[in-house]
Parts: structure tokens; C-alpha cells; sequence
């Protein structure tokens, strides 16, 4: 049998209906012209009345229920061009929405499609091309220029320039050899690559990625919640009113036409599709928001705070000088701090070893350590012990700071530097001084933010008092917390929490996630490859740019803006079609025309937050 | 058993308690939920009294092409 499609339908019915409206209102030939009219409620309307059965089956009255209600009453009281028209205008409405929505989902669509969909293996010595799905962890994969990577892995050999636009937001392609790791959903652009697959399918970080954004579409705002529960007992008391009216004015057409406007279908979409637009159009710019109310937050958020290292400063603390004392010298010094440092994963302490290794020294592993949280560690090297660390650790182990010690840290320190104080059991050996530059883009930003109404910007670290307060003054900060462990951050952010409202934190993500989970909102600046920064932020900067901060808030408040402006139309076209339905101006077509209007003009408003740009100044 | 069926664009959030109501009515559902946004029916059923198949048939039924499950 031939199939109706949708579009057929579509051009079907607008050819019978002109026609209708020509031979009625023209040519006065109102047997033909009814005889259209009915053809087209019929075939626009078959598919709206079975949509309308299948849900009254389960008991549901949908929007489909409500318009077949208004188009059998109507030609039931011979009102055909009405029931023409109400079809007809709800069938291409629908139509018309969904295409529209179709767009607001478009950037996230794009994003899925990157995902890639087959890879090529070599198992047992032989080529194969298998879908990405497929791939076992250990597999050797060969990827070749222009074709993307499929796994989370390592580069067994083979050189290639690779484009991580995806995962990283950097456009720059990146040089992978050997030893090196790739990512899912990147771009090999020129070479060639062996890699052994870590993680696969659903593991990789890609993967997260899109699961994260696709999941965030569906995480409801406040708003998104509130407006359905409006919608829920809106409808209802719609119906009851039209049948209310109708006993009290006996006027069928009346309570049919307020049945019509009935659906609320503009208010209930308002929220949805601006914040599914916004995550898009986020999405498409390497900042991914963890749901609606993620977006909604931001978009209000007043009071900033910073992690300083790695979010403000680069990341990549050096040593600057070393002020060596008891006639040590600095290469001396230099081998017993270096060496000390060999079991610490402390930041700074990569700093002091690569320093060393620079400068050609012989580090060596050292008979014992022990760290001593938040101050530094002891340990014993050659026969000796020594301490490490920082004032803390100094004060615990009643080691007096000379008057020269003291004088040239607290100048460093006054400049932004980071002092390091080497000691063995009774004074002080060495200062070694290192700094970690403030991000050239920092200092603007934060005047940018400012400007954009954020009221207070603070920042958290656990560095020393002069050193922060140093680096807060370069970048005109309002606030500096100091010397505080990952827990204390968390907790400073409370005492934030119920002085200012809501607070919002930016971190790296990896060493401040506490931090990230207690605000109110965490963003997480380049968390790529770290899981615990997916899960603890709400929105997170796929490359580590502090721009990417202002056009997250930019985007976040025209979302929120976009919202209240669908709202508030919402709201008033609803409140004015039920007025003029009650003052008998609006009938039943025209009812259909306007309400079908208001959903096309809220979706049409929310595509516009697709074009948000960043502000490139 | 927990599964999320991937259907054609939902545009009406009608759809959404059509869709739902349904999924009440059937023996063996446990629980549902219809992601407006994604076009996503995500479904926890007992596999013992209800097949993925007969989920799926279903929403066929109400008028929403399934295009894929996982």
C-alpha cells in the first residue's frame, strides 16, 4: 500500500485547504469547499486521532486528545473550516517544532557523531578492520594519517603530528612518539602510530565525554521543574474551565476553543530547549555543563574563588635562586634537596629536581624519608638527617631561622616567590626559591569578570601569606586565603557559602576536587584524562584557558536569560489567549494559529544561544 | 535489568506521559523515564516477566520509532 509520509501529508493538506478557503470565500461554491475542508481534517487528522487513541488506551490525555476533542466538536456543530484549520495548523506546528528542535540539539549531535566508529587492529599478525566497539584492551592498533584514534592507549611506535581538538579544545596538533599516550576521538593529521589500547569503548575519556554531555540535557534545571509542574495543573484546569464555561454559556465553539489553548505547549518547552542550546553551544567550545541546573547556577553566581596553582599561575613552578648558608654551596645544597625530594609528589619538588637535573647533578635516592603532611618531610641522606620543608616545619622541629634567613625569605616571598627551607637538625642549610608565573591572560580576565558583575574573586592556596598575598595584588583579587590544605579549602569555601550565597570555584580539578565538590559550583579547568574531576566538577573547561571562564559565564547568563524571556512570553501569550477567548476575540483556528506561533517563536529564541560567542579581546 | 532506548526526535512534552503512562501499565517495569531532551526512554524491567523486545514492540505501538537500545 502506498505510505503516506509525513511531508506528503503536509503538501496534501495546504494544496486542499487553499483551495477550500478560495472556493468558499471566492467562488461561493460551498459544497466542494466543505467537501475539502473535510478531506483535509481527515487526512491531516488521522494521525493526530490515532496518536490520541493509543494514549487514551493507557489512560493518558495527551495534546493529541485535546485537539481531536476540539476538532470533532467542531464538526459536529458544522464548523468545518475550523476543524480544517485547527488540524491542519497543529499538524504543521508539530512539524515545524520538531525540525526547529532538531536544531538546538544539533551541536550535541555533532559532537556524538565524532565519536569514531571503527579501528584498524593487528591480531595474530594480521590487519583488521573492526568496528571501534570492538577493540580489546591490548590490542595493537594502527592508526594512519587522517583517520582518528579509536583507544585510550600508548604509542608503541611510529611518530604523528595528532590533533586533540576534541578532548583538550586545543586546535594545535600535538607531536606523539613512543611511550606517549593518545586519546579516543582525536585526530591522527600526518604519520603514523602503533598504539596499545589502554581503555576502550566506554572507559576512554572521549567516551566520558559524550556521555557526560548527553546526560546533561536531561539533568532538569529548577526552572525546567518548576514550569512542568505548572504545566501539570495548568492543563487540568483548563478542561475544567472550558466545561465550566460551556454550561454557563451553552457556546460549544467557546469551550472548544479554550480547550485548544489548552496545551501548554510554549511553557513547558521554554526551559528545555534554551538549556539544551546553551550545553550545545557550550559543547561545541570545549565547555561542558553537567546538566540545567548547572547552567542555571552559574548564570547567578557573584562570588568567584581560585585555586592558584595551575588555575592562575601556570602550573609550572621553577626554581629562580637558591641562597645557600654554613658555608654550603649551592651545588651542595642543591644535591642534598634534590635527593630528599626523589620520593615526593609534591609539585614543588619536581621543580627542585628538574632544576638539579639541569644543572648536571647527581641525584640519589636517600637511605630514609618520611613525609610530614603539610609542612615537608625528614629524611637521612649519606649519614645525615634533614629537614625539608616549609615555616611550619621549621617552627615543629624548633629550628631557629637566622636574621639573614629570615630577611632574604621574607623579600622573596614579597615578590611572589615560593621558599623552600633546607635544614639539617639544628639550622638553617639553604633557601631555594621558586616561582610559578601568573598566567599572561589572568590579569585581564579577572578585570573582565568584574566588569561582567562578578562582585568578589578570592584566591585559595597553600602557599605562604606573602607569597599570596603578592600574586592576589598583581592580579587585583579582592581576597587571599593562605597555607591551607585541600580540606581547608573546602571549608573556607562554606564560610564563603553563608556570608555571599552562592560561590563558585575553579580549580585544576585534580588536587582541589574537595574544593570543587563543596561550592556551589565547580569548574574544572583542563581536567581532561582525570575522572575525579569529571565526576566532582559542574562544569568543566576541556582546555586549560582561563578565557574559556568568561565565556562559560557569558554563555551560562545568556542562557539564563534566554530562559526568563521564553518564560515571561510563555506566560503572556497564554494569559492573553485565554482572555481573548473569554472576550469571544480569539476563535478556534486562530487560537491554534497563535499557540502553534508561540511554540515555533520560544524554540526560534532558544537556536539564537547556539551562535553565543566568545568575546575575543 | 536497566536499559535506554534511543527514539526518534520527541517534540510534543506530551509525548513524555504518553510515553510514560504506558510503561506503567506493563507488567514486569519497574521503573521509567522519558529524557525529553535526548529522545531517550531509559527502563528498569524484571527480564523474567517482560522481554526488551516487547518494551521495544510497545513504544512501536504509541507511535515512536526506537532507534537503537543499550
Amino acid at each position: 500500500m502506498f505510505k503516506l509520509t509525513k511531508k506528503h501529508i503536509i503538501q496534501l493538506s495546504t494544496v486542499m485547504i487553499v483551495l477550500a478557503f478560495v472556493l468558499s470565500r471566492f467562488l461561493h461554491l460551498q459544497n466542494l469547499a466543505v467537501a475539502l475542508m473535510l478531506g483535509t481534517t481527515f487526512i491531516a487528522g488521522t494521525p493526530i486521532f490515532k496518536k490520541a487513541w493509543s494514549a487514551l488506551r493507557y489512560k493518558i490525555i495527551g495534546i493529541d486528545a485535546l485537539v481531536s476533542i476540539a476538532v470533532i466538536g467542531a464538526l459536529f456543530i458544522g464548523e468545518y473550516w475550523e476543524a480544517a484549520a485547527v488540524t491542519y495548523l497543529f499538524m504543521l506546528g508539530d512539524y515545524l517544532e520538531s525540525r526547529t528542535i532538531d536544531k538546538t540539539r544539533e551541536s550535541i549531535k555533532a559532537l556524538l557523531d565524532l565519536a569514531p566508529k571503527q579501528s584498524v587492529v593487528i591480531r595474530d599478525g594480521v590487519e583488521m578492520t573492526i568496528p571501534a566497539d570492538e577493540v580489546l584492551i591490548n590490542d595493537t592498533v594502527i592508526v594512519r594519517s587522517g583517520e582518528k584514534i579509536a583507544v585510550d592507549g600508548t604509542v608503541l611506535k611510529g611518530i604523528a603530528s595528532v590533533n586533540q581538538a576534541s578532548i583538550t579544545g586545543e586546535s594545535l596538533p600535538v607531536q606523539k612518539e613512543e611511550g606517549m599516550e593518545v586519546y579516543s576521538g582525536t585526530m591522527l593529521e600526518t604519520g603514523y602510530l602503533l598504539i596499545r589500547a589502554d581503555k576502550v569503548g566506554e572507559d576512554t575519556t572521549f567516551a566520558k565525554i559524550l556521555q557526560l554531555v548527553e546526560d546533561a540535557q536531561d539533568s532538569k534545571a529548577k526552572t525546567q521543574k518548576f514550569m512542568e509542574r505548572f504545566a501539570r495543573y495548568y492543563t487540568p484546569f483548563v478542561v475544567v474551565l472550558a466545561v465550566v464555561m460551556y454550561f454557563i454559556t451553552r457556546d460549544v465553539e467557546l469551550a472548544l476553543t479554550i480547550i485548544v489553548i489548552a496545551c501548554p505547549g510554549a511553557l513547558v518547552i521554554s526551559t528545555p530547549v534554551s538549556i539544551v542550546a546553551g550545553i550545545g553551544s557550550g559543547a561545541k567550545h570545549g565547555v561542558l555543563f553537567k546538566g540545567g541546573e548547572s547552567i542555571e547556577k552559574l548564570g547567578k553566581i557573584k562570588v568567584l574563588a581560585f585555586d592558584k596553582t595551575g588555575t592562575l599561575t601556570q602550573g609550572k613552578p621553577v626554581v629562580t635562586s637558591i641562597a645557600s648558608f654554613n658555608g654550603y654551596t649551592e651545588q651542595e645544597v642543591l644535591v642534598i634537596a634534590a635527593s630528599g625530594e626523589t620520593t615526593s609528589e609534591h609539585p614543588l619538588a619536581k621543580a627542585v629536581i628538574d632544576y638539579a637535573q639541569n644543572q648536571g647533578m647527581d641525584i640519589q635516592q636517600p637511605e630514609s624519608t618520611e613525609i610530614i603532611p603539610g609542612q615537608g618531610l625528614r629524611f637521612e641522606f649519606k649519614g645525615k638527617v634533614y629537614y625539608l620543608g616549609n615555616r611550619k616545619l621549621t617552627q615543629t622541629e624548633h629550628i631557629q631561622l637566622s636574621a639573614e634567613a629570615e630577611k632574604s625569605l621574607q623579600t622573596h616571598e614579597e615578590a611572589g616567590e615560593t621558599g623552600i627551607i633546607l635544614t639539617d637538625d639544628k639550622t638553617v642549610l639553604a633557601l631555594i626559591y621558586i616561582a610559578d608565573t601568573i598566567r599572561p591572560e589572568a590579569v585581564q580576565l579577572i578585570s573582565r569578570l568584574r566588569k561582567s558583575g562578578i562582585k568578589h574573586m578570592v584566591m585559595l592556596t597553600g602557599d605562604n601569606p606573602r607569597t599570596a598575598q603578592a600574586i592576589a595584588k598583581q592580579l587585583h583579587l579582592d581576597d587571599v586565603r593562605s597555607e591551607l590544605l585541600p580540606a581547608d579549602k573546602a571549608n573556607v569555601l562554606k564560610e564563603f557559602k553563608s556570608t555571599y550565597g552562592h560561590v563558585a570555584m575553579v580549580g585544576d580539578g585534580i588536587n582541589d576536587a574537595p574544593a570543587l565538590a563543596s561550592a556551589d559550583i565547580g569548574i574544572a579547568m583542563g581536567g581532561v584524562g582525570s575522572d575525579v574531576a569529571m565526576e566532582t566538577a559542574d562544569v568543566i573547561l576541556l582546555s586549560a584557558e582561563l578565557r574559556k571562564l568568561d565565556f562559560a559565564l557569558g554563555l551560562s547568563r545568556a542562557t539564563v536569560q534566554n530562559m526568563s524571556q521564553n518564560i515571561i512570553f510563555a506566560l503572556f501569550v497564554a494569559g492573553t489567549l485565554l482572555a481573548g477567548v473569554l472576550v469571544k476575540t480569539v476563535n478556534l483556528s486562530f487560537g491554534m494559529l497563535i499557540h502553534e506561533l508561540s511554540v515555533f517563536l520560544v524554540i526560534v529564541n532558544a537556536v539564537r544561544l547556539l551562535k553565543y560567542k566568545e568575546t575575543q579581546k | 535489568m536497566n536499559k535506554t532506548y534511543q527514539l526518534e526526535t520527541i517534540s510534543c512534552p506530551s509525548c513524555i506521559k504518553k510515553i510514560e503512562g504506558m510503561l506503567k501499565t506493563l507488567d514486569g517495569v519497574e521503573s521509567s523515564e522519558v529524557l525529553f531532551n535526548s529522545s531517550r526512554v531509559k527502563v528498569n524491567f524484571d527480564e523474567s516477566t517482560i522481554s526488551s523486545a516487547l518494551i521495544k514492540a510497545k513504544i512501536h505501538q504509541l507511535g515512536y520509532n526506537v532507534l537503537s537500545e543499550k
